[in-house]
């Protein structure tokens, strides 16, 4: 268990993390949501007791990250956002050398990173230097394995890696999760929200929310369906004139439309039409989080 | 201990693998003290000469004649009185003169040996040594030959003097001066840029949140460099010897020994400036600035200190390769003991105590 | 679209390393102001790709055209009549926005009046006057974004490849961003995008997915879904991904 309590951190003139509290919990994927900037990675080296809060303090399975730093990176594992390998180093001789870092070899743990080495096994022979962006990320999620950590603490795993990927690599931290590890793990994209436990949404070093993602999305006030037609483009700027309190972004294949208050329908779409939409579907739909994120943003008055 | 073991195979397979790095570890120092040595050994070619013949018998102008057909010496002019001599080094018309002694092929004759005296502007003292080798070579050659013919052995006695630098003092001062510049090359350079370089590409951070005391990584490191640095100064000393014919004439074993304290001082250098550099760009940069310029400039390797102005010699006085290049050419060329070296082997010893505490100090194990 | 003719054409291009085959005989078309999505995992040969068809480097084989030139031949022209906005933005963190501006419109050789007018009503139109004297390494992600995009397409390019503009950057720039680029096709120009996030591949008009070398799927996002029987474009890139 994490527990983060008033944590504040400036570098210069620029505030990083403004005031953070929360409790990350045992055996659970805990996911750090939010853009570039957020604050996710100061966050994950103030945990890893890599740096040290102006304010505040962080305790990690009871230890403090100031003090005694040196229990905690006993028993925590962390894959920093650029993956930390040697990449004039073989597959196999990074694992030995992050083995023996931590005073054990890759025979002994191999039973613990086995779901993961498995898939790049055939290359142990190859450079670092010379894998996929998706190999690479399961070599560095390896490495972070080799010592059985308790905490494992994954800083943008996903980021630049393709779809396919993406998913095998969160099927494999589910894998982790259910032999009991606990972790910490942060991503830009909103769709991965849902593979966590619990999610905190941050941006520019403040905790928007912090909860199930089912409970976050369940929560979302506005009012909210998707409207999708021919011209988008000209469709998203004739629905932000509808009427004021209305807000619309594009998702994907419709736009997102949302009200402060119950609108009417029929009225919108006799509107569309007069504007010259033809055929314009306007349906209610459900939130994901990056509704809510966004929401989050405009409501904070943070963009 | 384990731990540390895996961590300098690592930094093993790291110098290893690339290509440059080995480039500018084995590569660097060969090409370096071959380049000093063959600046300074360029072929000679042409050069003025005087001759002084007091005696101008068959035996002196036959050497002389061998010396001028020799292809590397043109007759500038014959000199009558050792006065002329002075003045005519002064106007810097020759570089060499030759002058046989007075009854030269008699005293060769009735006693089996004669004197002739070689003076050469030493001011240029890397060529004098040269030119006045070539010379000797060519006596030498001929009294070879005469004394077959002669019954009894013939002996000329080539009396060699050195005009305006008579100790021919920089002679063979690039091999310590090389010595210091590449052990400063490899160990602080090399060393700032492998730490620069973890901390660049983020694997840095990871070796942080380990177990690993800093004290192991900062072992981890240097080791290597260790290790390769002695094997360095070697191969230096040998081409010195092998190529240049520059002997060790003091002890080795102290002068290895010397060495390898110079090398720790360079590596703790290294680690000092890798806690301030962020990326091998800065590491790099740092070195080059704050140790190789004054290992070039300011440590009497190329400038004599002795012609720098008054401040600049009070600023060689923390350069550390200045003592390193005392302490090699009292042990090298003149074979002196420890009991001369002392002092600077003990400034030595305080700098590097000095810089290992302030980089142990500097070393974080956090990040910023 | 299609009778605004054909912008890129690209017949059986090869592109080998060594041994290594990056493009597999690649063939399509990218028809002028169409939003073009170049989908694909990592190193399935995007970048190469990309790399050939903005003239920076020569295929092994195959007959390629861009805006009408030959790039075995006409690479130059090529150049002049394209833009590109990487992922690192290529904008110079310590020269000011305004100074970006001019020194890009410099190296296409506008005219100065020209560039002087059309660095104003950039400056207007993104809403960035206030910052027009700042340093670029001062402003936030978002914005850099959009300015990389106006200085990549300042010159008033055909066509603009765009490759992986919209990583990091948050989720309500992300969509200005791409408001961005509706506007632009509005005036006419040609999109060619490469993106990680899936749901921007439904904002393309048609989109390509590379796997291996090769392109195994190409049309409108509409006919892929129906094709591949998902409810989204990234359930179609991690099933063709799978069969492969």
């Amino acid at each position: 268990m994490i527990s983060i309590s008033n944590i504040s951190k400036t570098f210069g003139q620029i505030a990083a993390l403004s005031n953070i509290t929360l409790e990350i919990p045992a055996k659970q994927i805990f996911g750090f949501i939010g853009p570039d900037g957020a604050g996710k990675t100061t966050l994950f080296r103030l945990i890893t007791t890599l740096m040290v809060p102006d304010s505040g303090a962080i305790l990690v399975n009871g230890f403090d990250t100031v003090k005694e730093y040196r229990r905690i990176r006993m028993f925590t594992g962390y894959m920093p956002g650029r993956f930390s390998l040697y990449m004039d180093l073989t597959v196999e001789e990074n694992l030995n050398f992050y083995a023996t870092i931590f005073g054990t070899t890759l025979e002994k743990n191999y039973h613990l990173i086995k779901s993961v080495y498995s898939h790049i096994e055939p290359f142990r022979k190859r450079l670092a230097g010379k894998l996929s962006g998706g190999m690479k990320q399961k070599l560095a999620l390896s490495c972070a394995l080799i010592h059985n950590p308790e905490i494992l603490v994954l800083d943008e795993p996903t980021t630049g890696v393709d779809a396919v990927s993406r998913k095998e690599f969160w099927e494999l931290l589910h894998e982790l999760k259910q032999k009991g590890m606990t972790i910490v793990v942060s991503t830009p994209y909103m769709d991965e929200a849902a593979k966590c436990d619990t999610i905190a949404l941050v941006h520019k070093g403040r905790l928007l929310e912090t909860d199930k993602p089912g409970k976050i999305t369940g929560s979302f006030k506005e009012h909210l369906f998707a409207v999708s037609g021919e011209n988008q483009f000209r469709l998203i700027n004739d629905l932000r004139n509808y009427q004021p309190g209305v807000s619309a972004y594009l998702f994907g294949q419709a736009i997102h439309l949302s009200f402060n208050t119950k609108p009417d329908i029929n009225h919108l779409k006799m509107h569309l039409a007069k504007s010259g939409h033809g055929d314009v579907k306007v349906e209610p739909i459900m939130p994901s989080v990056e509704d809510c994120f966004i929401s989050s943003m405009t409501s904070s008055g943070n963009h | 201990m384990n731990n540390l073991a895996g961590f300098i195979k690592k930094e093993f397979i790291h110098i290893l693998r690339d290509p440059r790095t080995l480039i500018i570890l084995f590569g660097l120092p060969v090409v370096q003290i071959l380049i000093f040595g063959f600046v300074i050994r360029n072929e000679i070619q042409d050069v003025k000469i005087a001759i002084l013949d007091y005696s101008k018998d068959d035996v002196t102008r036959e050497i002389t004649n061998k010396i001028l057909s020799s292809g590397f010496f043109v007759l500038s002019e014959n000199l009558t009185e050792n006065n002329d001599i002075e003045e005519i080094f002064r106007e810097g018309k020759i570089r060499e003169v030759v002058i046989f002694e007075s009854q030269f092929a008699r005293k060769l004759e009735r006693e089996g040996k004669a004197s002739v005296q070689v003076l050469a502007d030493a001011s240029d003292p890397n060529s004098a040594s040269l030119v006045v080798n070539y010379t000797r070579g060519i006596i030498f050659d001929y009294l070879k030959k005469a004394s077959k013919e002669a019954a009894q052995p013939l002996k000329i006695n080539a009396e060699v003097r050195m005009m305006y630098n008579p100790g021919l003092k920089s002679a063979f001062m690039f091999v310590p001066g090389t010595m210091a510049l590449i052990l400063m090359l490899v160990s602080a350079m090399m060393t700032s840029i492998s730490i620069a370089r973890e901390k660049e590409t983020g694997t840095m951070e990871v070796l942080l949140v380990s177990p690993l005391r800093p004290i192991h990584i900062i072992v981890g490191k240097v080791t290597p460099y260790i290790l390769l640095s002695c094997i360095n100064a070697v191969v230096i000393i040998a081409l010195g010897y092998f190529v240049f014919g520059l002997p060790v004439k003091g002890s080795l074993v102290l002068l290895l020994a010397e060495t390898v304290l110079f090398i720790s001082l360079a590596l703790s250098l290294g680690i000092l400036i890798s806690t301030m550099a962020s990326n091998q760009q800065v590491a790099m940069f740092l070195s080059v600035f704050v140790l190789m310029l004054p290992t070039i400039l300011l440590s009497g390797f190329i400038f004599p200190i002795e012609n720098m102005p008054k401040i600049l010699q009070w600023v060689t006085f923390i350069v550390p390769p200045r003592y390193f290049i005392e302490i090699l050419r009292s042990i090298m060329l003149k074979g002196t003991g420890f009991f001369n070296i002392w002092q600077q082997t003990t400034v030595l010893i305080g700098m590097t105590l000095f810089f290992i505490i302030l980089s142990a100090v500097k070393f974080k194990t956090r990040l910023e | 679209m299609n009778s605004a003719g054909k912008i890129i054409e690209v017949k059986d291009m090869v592109k080998k390393f060594g041994q290594f085959v990056a493009n597999d005989h690649l063939t399509f078309d990218v028809y002028r102001g169409e939003i073009f999505g170049f989908l694909g995992a990592n190193g399935a040969g995007k970048t190469t790709a990309i790399k050939i068809l903005c003239g920076l480097s020569l295929p092994t084989s195959g007959e390629i055209k861009v805006a009408g030139y030959d790039v075995y031949t006409g690479r130059e022209q090529i150049k002049t009549r394209i833009g590109y906005m990487s992922q690192k933005f290529s904008l110079y963190e310590d020269l000011t926005v305004k100074e970006n501006i001019r020194y890009y419109a410099g190296i296409y050789g506008l005219p100065r009046r020209e560039i002087n007018i059309k660095t104003k009503t950039l400056l207007e139109r993104l809403n960035i006057c206030n910052i027009a004297n700042t340093l670029v390494r001062e402003i936030p992600l978002g914005w850099k974004q959009k300015l990389a995009f106006s200085v990549a397409v300042f010159h008033d390019p055909e066509l603009v490849f765009l490759d992986e503009p919209t990583g990091g950057v948050d989720p309500i720039a992300r969509r200005q961003f791409w408001e961005l680029i509706y506007e632009a096709t509005g005036h006419g120009i040609t999109v060619f995008v490469t993106t990680h996030y899936m749901d921007e591949a439904e904002y393309c008009h048609r989109v390509s997915i590379m796997s291996e070398g090769k392109i195994s799927a190409l049309d409108t996002p509409e006919n892929l879904k129906k094709q591949y029987h998902a409810n989204d474009i990234n359930e179609v890139f991690v099933k063709i991904a799978r069969n492969n």
